[in-house]
């Protein structure tokens, strides 16, 4: 529906890694050097620059963006942050989109960086300011108990087994094995392995959940006639869509992420896709937790409500299966520094549709890929669907 | 060729300097709800897309963008938050509106500094964490050095920098929602208590509380919808470095970078004489100046001369901050760039009574990100 066609030319993307040796501007600078010269461009030849980066607190950073800035390779250029807490690795994709589509810029330089161990002495402690001052936070709690209650909420509605869930865990994780950026991969993890792992919050346990991470992602973004000279694998941002869910969650069906829905028949509606379980080839979900994938891919229509599970048992989103779900070992294999997470998603669609996925390459040549990611109290969705 | 975008409604609420019988959520409500009236929509039926402007630690919340849909009417629909200047929001909502696939988008930005405790601190942990922090300085001294660095390279007097507070507290006698007017004599500035050498207290913008909404659309809806749409001509924003260490302490070269940028899309040749008038940041009262001088409203180190000789009050050639700019109307942290456009939308409607620019046809509005930042944006708006 966009007037102008916009495509991703290059990706780069550091290690994912618990206690990064670099700051986060050189974790920024990292990414986006290895997208620009993966594309062979340069500074001078980015007009804008998008950056995604989740709370201040991690870093303890008032406008952290700025901070951030000059790693980004902003200097002297329009320079945008965006931010919808988890949601925003695949946001800030959007946000690139939007600034070439809209013809005022031929190439945009995303960035998405996350430095969480910075937060002494643990992350968690930023996360318990994200609730609301008045009703919530006197609670003191705690994201893990709220995503334990979703997973409940979750598996009592469709009489789910924790082991129909920790099967995410185990694929992801392996898949993860074939990343070189992946902090969590394993080729042997079993789910007798997840079931027993320290419970945190019933139900969820350890190695239900992808711990803190650090690490950077950059994707560049060009026009069409920008994009042909660039690359002969120009991969097309075919369609987005976000939605933002009532800050007021306690009040809503936490069984089911109406806000993705909304997201992905936007992002649907402008790829011209009808029937999204037949022309989307590979998915890329967000799973910070294992039963969130599930979650996702309903809410991404690639499965009816409950029937997530049934197709992870049959291993229909294995890498070999009709539908491959998280090649890249997603959060829960790969890491979850929060955007770069959900940029290393959209990167991931990228390699795979160019065939440049090495030991993740999904076969049969896929065409059309979607990246999700998600966040804040549980209310936000962000979609991108790309195709080559 | 760059389609036409108009802001077909404008609300807010306060500003004040304290507020303690409305919550932020309460005054984003009562700004949307002017602003939906006013551009007669309804956000659950007609509106495309939200941006909320805002940084978590001015909120005391972390990820802030939860707390916004729901006074907006945005629950499940796209909204997000944008870290930056009223005026970056404005300008994404501008671009999301260009591409073809919205065409009514809403911008929001609020201040509820009455609620912050900390506000030097907060400033403080806006400083490189390794280099600058560890010096534990009020910020401030940040803008004592630029202003003293920009004093003596373009040869304006603290007496023209005070002159920018006296004119924009009494231009804000005329505006009824300005927050701190008054009339004041240059001697009372300049006598005021020294911040950081040579800035005094009087030329530090105190900050206000209020919220303020505004609805963009496209063209065709802009001309159904709305008997006096204001068109943006141009927008411009950019980012110079991070650095103390090694920015330019004279120039505001993001302003100028900025306001070229929008010019350009604009097809402005001579921003001084196309301009019928300009709502600038003036967080501090140099600023005004550099910041006038960065974006071509004048030659360096002209700005505090047409001030003194009266050419930027609202009866001048080329009147800067006919509102009272935020020295007058009170800083709204990362709403002030609305509120500047805010103005400005009033005056090419003509609807700024006793502030009434006369035959305001084209103005530019910009803002600055504040201490520490070197971040700018401008946008060129007609009627």
């Amino acid at each position: 529906m966009s007037k102008r066609r916009v495509a991703i030319v290059g990706a780069g993307m550091t290690k994912f890694v618990r206690r990064a040796q670099e700051t986060g501007k050189e974790l920024a600078f990292q990414a986006s050097k290895m997208a620009l010269d993966s594309c062979e461009l340069t500074l001078d030849d980015i007009g804008a620059v998008c950056l995604g980066t989740a709370p201040d607190a991690f870093d303890g950073v008032h406008m952290k963006a700025e901070y951030l800035s000059d790693g980004a390779g902003a200097l002297g250029k329009p320079y945008m942050r965006s931010y919808v807490g988890g949601g925003t690795g695949v946001f800030a994709v959007i946000q690139g989109w939007y600034h070439v589509a809209s013809g005022l810029f031929d190439t945009c330089l995303v960035v998405c960086e996350e430095k969480m161990s910075s937060c002494q002495p643990h992350p968690q402690g930023a996360f318990l300011t994200i609730f609301d001052h008045t009703t919530e936070r006197a609670l003191g709690p705690n994201l893990l108990w709220i995503f334990a209650l979703e997973m409940n909420a979750y598996m009592t509605r469709y009489g789910l087994d924790k082991r129909d869930i920790a099967l995410v865990s185990v694929k992801n994780k392996r898949n993860a094995a074939d990343h070189p950026c992946a902090l969590l991969g394993d080729p042997n993890i079993t789910v007798e392995d997840v079931l027993n792992s320290e419970v945190l919050a019933w139900p969820v346990q350890r190695l239900d959940v992808s711990p803190i991470s650090d690490g950077a992602v950059a994707i560049v973004l060009a026009a069409d006639h920008v994009a042909r000279r660039v690359t002969d694998k120009p991969v097309w941002i075919e369609g987005v869509g976000w939605s933002l869910d009532t800050a007021y969650w306690t009040n809503r069906d936490l069984s089911y992420p109406t806000y993705v829905e909304e997201a992905a028949r936007m992002a649907y509606k402008m790829a011209g896709i009808t029937e999204p379980r037949k022309q989307i080839h590979i998915a890329e979900p967000y799973d910070p937790f294992d039963y969130k994938e599930l979650h996702h891919l309903e809410g991404l229509l690639l499965a009816d409500k409950g029937e997530a599970p049934r197709l992870t048992a049959d291993g229909v989103t294995q890498r070999t299966g009709d539908l491959p779900v998280c090649p890249s070992g997603g959060l829960l294999g790969v890491g979850n520094p929060i955007a770069a997470a959900g940029l290393m998603k959209v990167a991931e669609i990228f390699w795979q549709l160019r065939g440049e996925a090495g030991a993740r390459q999904v076969p049969g040549n896929p065409k059309r890929g979607v990246a999700q990611a998600w966040g804040d109290l549980m209310q936000v969705g962000t979609v991108v669907v790309l195709g080559v | 060729m760059i389609e036409q975008v108009a802001i077909i409604g404008v609300g807010y609420s306060g500003y004040r300097s304290l507020t303690p019988d409305l919550s932020y959520k309460e005054m984003m409500f009562e700004a949307a709800v002017r602003a939906y009236q006013e551009a007669g929509i309804d956000p659950r039926a007609d509106v495309d897309g939200f941006v909320t402007v805002a940084e978590d630690y001015n909120e005391g919340t972390s990820i802030f963008d939860e707390y916004v849909p729901d006074q907006l009417g945005g629950v499940l629909k796209p909204v997000h938050t944008i870290g930056g200047d009223g005026i970056h929001g404005l300008i994404a909502a501008y671009m999301q509106i260009l591409t073809g696939a919205m065409d009514i988008v809403v911008v929001e930005g609020h201040s509820k500094a009455s609620n912050i405790l900390t506000k030097p601190e907060i400033m403080a942990f806006a400083m490189d964490p390794v280099f600058n922090r560890p010096l534990a300085a009020h910020p401030y001294f940040i803008a004592g050095m630029e202003m003293q660095r920009y004093l003596f390279e373009t040869g304006t007097t603290p007496l023209q920098c005070a002159q920018v507070v006296v004119k924009n507290k009494a231009n804000a006698l005329q505006n009824p929602i300005a927050a701190h007017p008054a009339n004041i004599s240059p001697e009372e500035v300049l006598f005021s208590a020294p911040v950081a050498e040579p800035l005094t207290q009087l030329e530090i913008a105190p900050h206000a509380d209020g919220a303020i909404v505004m609805v963009l659309a496209s063209e065709k809806t802009a001309r159904a919808l709305s008997d006096a749409p204001i068109w943006i001509r141009g927008v411009g924003w950019c980012n110079d470095t991070f650095w103390l260490e090694s920015r330019s302490w004279s120039e505001a070269w993001y302003a100028r970078l900025a306001g070229q940028m929008a010019y350009r899309m604009a097809g402005l040749r001579s921003p001084r004489y196309d301009l019928d008038l300009a709502e600038v940041d003036d967080t501090f009262a140099y600023k005004e100046l550099q910041h006038m001088e960065a974006l071509g409203l004048c030659q360096p180190g002209e700005a505090g001369i047409l001030t003194e000789e009266g050419a930027t009050e609202i009866t001048g050639d080329l009147p800067i901050n006919p509102s009272g700019g935020s020295l007058g109307c009170g800083h709204l942290l990362d709403a002030s760039g609305l509120a500047r456009v805010l103005e400005v939308v009033w005056q090419l409607r003509g609807q700024a009574g006793p502030r009434q620019v006369e035959d305001a046809e084209l103005a530019l509005a910009f803002g600055w990100r504040g201490l520490p930042t070197t971040s700018g944006a401008a946008i060129v708006l007609s009627n």
